[in-house]
């Protein structure tokens, strides 16, 4: 575990190069949020849509921008797609290191390098918008909604993990995880609430892993959802990972035998 | 005059015949990215299903007219990214590497060649779809525009992607002083996000920032209501002209000065 926390250290360091990068997409990627806000505003009229009245709506926006913000991929399949193609895991494999959890390491530094530069516009959007800001409705919801948003994080991070080892195959793995991401937007629930969707559709992307990585954890903190189903959903959510890791192995396994170490 | 012409344009058919070879090179990874395009596309569309299903309006937009908006918004993009974007991408890079040397070098016009270097081919075929969308939404819309519609309407699209690179120029720019501005270039994607949704949605400071400094809610708003016959008076067409002849003079002028501040790379 030790030589883990030290990768965390290292990631935390070159992570901070990176901090402007982080604070620019912080502030840019708040103008969607903010025009998709507005959008929702002159929609509604007086009654609730599906279920969300307009102060439900935003706060779900706020909500799943902080979930996005604690757990999306913003550079690691990249690195990783890069690392194998460039022949940089030479070096790793001699290390007495699992690659999975060198990576892991590397994101949970850069979620809170994230976080730190994101911190001040985040802060400002939720002060301007705190008529419509909630905090959970009790205790339970608040601490699932804690585990929830971290599972999510792990779960986001193998999918894309799986997504970028494929680069041991293709040239070029920016279209695979471009089109993945494009089902991902609509399936977590980051483009609007899953309940939006006639039920055929929304049961259908219910059994695809994308409403867990955000989806799921906003309806928690909305208290949306009661104990039972928040206790479902983290089994799903657990499953998910499960399959997840084991498929990420299987894939790295089959990966590191094509193999060529270019460039080593 | 002419000849000064003539020869610009033979320095771009060749940059042209090289961008296909170039393309021609990874078939598949070229079709994949207009897999990856149309998708995104459909997204969007799907957006405004949904939205359609809960209520028959935005402000004073119906369902099919969002569509064409969409369409025209999608359409504009992609012509800027089959021209530019790959161009402004790589500036950094160029910068970076110090590659620019070779182009300050060439006797042609460097903003010419930095801009208009390779073109993606990809952005035209989609091009292509978002034209159809268009023209569906005009079919359920029940309108069968003149011919001097249409003209106008590709007029102000090209006016429309003219602001575009001059804004994300100016930002591709800022690489002179930081050496890195790719992220700042992939942060303009988010200003394609507000160019696809109806003006009259929008109100106070919002509103008047995206329409008067970053003519975001003009760009396609204006070809759109062209061709759906909403455009009440001619002055949102003005306002997009003299934005965007205000958002070109300003990338031109940020662009000289951030030359001066190049000092090349390693050797």
């Amino acid at each position: 575990m030790g030589k883990y926390w030290h990768i965390f250290k290292f990631g935390i360091q070159t992570t901070l190069v990176y901090r402007v990068n982080f604070l620019a997409r912080a502030v840019f990627g708040m103008i969607p949020l903010a025009a998709v806000l507005m959008l929702w505003k002159a929609i509604y009229k007086d009654d609730p849509i599906a279920g969300y009245s307009l102060d439900d709506m935003v706060c779900y926006y706020l909500i799943a921008m902080l979930v996005t913000a604690l757990t999306s991929v913003t550079d690691d399949d990249w690195q990783i797609a890069t690392d194998i193609r460039d022949g940089n895991v030479n070096q790793l494999l001699l290390k007495p290191m699992n690659y999975l959890g060198y990576r892991l390491s590397l994101f949970a530094a850069g979620r809170l390098v994230y976080l730190l530069a994101a911190a001040l516009p985040l802060l400002i959007l939720f002060v301007s918008l705190r008529d419509y800001f909630r905090l959970p409705p009790d205790f339970l919801h608040a601490i699932a909604f804690v585990i929830a948003v971290m599972m999510a994080g792990l779960l986001q991070f193998l999918i894309s993990y799986c997504m970028a080892l494929l680069a041991f195959w293709v040239l070029e793995v920016a279209t695979f995880i471009f089109i993945l991401f494009a089902f991902e937007t609509l399936a977590s629930g980051s483009l609007f609430p899953l309940d939006l969707f006639p039920p055929i559709i929304r049961q259908i992307l219910e059994a695809s892993p994308f409403p867990y990585v955000l989806f799921f954890p906003v309806s928690i903190y909305l208290g949306r959802i009661d104990a039972q189903a928040i206790m479902t959903g983290i089994a799903i959510q657990a499953a998910w990972i499960f399959a997840a890791t084991a498929l990420a192995q299987w894939i790295w396994n089959r990966g590191i035998r094509r193999y060529a170490a270019a460039g080593g | 005059m002419t000849k000064h012409l003539r020869r610009y344009a033979s320095i771009y058919g060749a940059m042209w015949r090289n961008s296909v070879a170039r393309e021609m090179q990874y078939k598949t990874n070229f079709l994949l990215w207009i897999v990856v395009e149309l998708l995104w596309f459909a997204l969007q569309l799907a957006f405004v299903e949904v939205i359609y299903q809960h209520t028959d309006r935005i402000g004073d937009w119906t369902k099919w007219q969002v569509v064409l908006l969409a369409g025209t918004s999608h359409f504009i993009q992609q012509i800027f990214t089959a021209l530019f974007l790959v161009n402004c991408a790589n500036l950094s890079e160029l910068v970076r590497t110090g590659k620019m040397d070779f182009l300050l070098l060439l006797p042609v016009n460097t903003r010419f060649v930095v801009s208009l270097r390779q073109v993606d081919l990809g952005g035209f075929i989609n091009a292509f779809s978002a034209l159809a969308v268009v023209a569906y939404s005009l079919i359920k819309l029940n309108l069968s525009p003149t011919f001097i519609q249409i003209i106008c309407y590709l007029l102000l699209c090209a006016v429309a992607v003219l602001a575009h690179f001059s804004l994300m120029s100016i930002l591709a720019s800022v690489c002179f002083w930081t050496t890195r501005a790719q992220s700042l270039v992939w942060s303009y994607y988010n200003l394609f996000h507000v160019s696809r949704l109806p003006d009259s949605a929008f109100t106070g400071h919002f509103r008047t920032l995206f329409t008067f400094c970053i003519p975001m809610l003009l760009v396609a708003n204006v070809p759109a209501k062209l061709l759906a016959t909403t455009l009440e008076n001619t002055r949102p067409v003005l306002w997009l002209f003299i934005s965007v002849l205000a958002c070109f003079i300003s990338s031109e002028i940020v662009w000289r000065h951030a030359l001066k501040r190049y000092s090349s790379a390693s050797s």
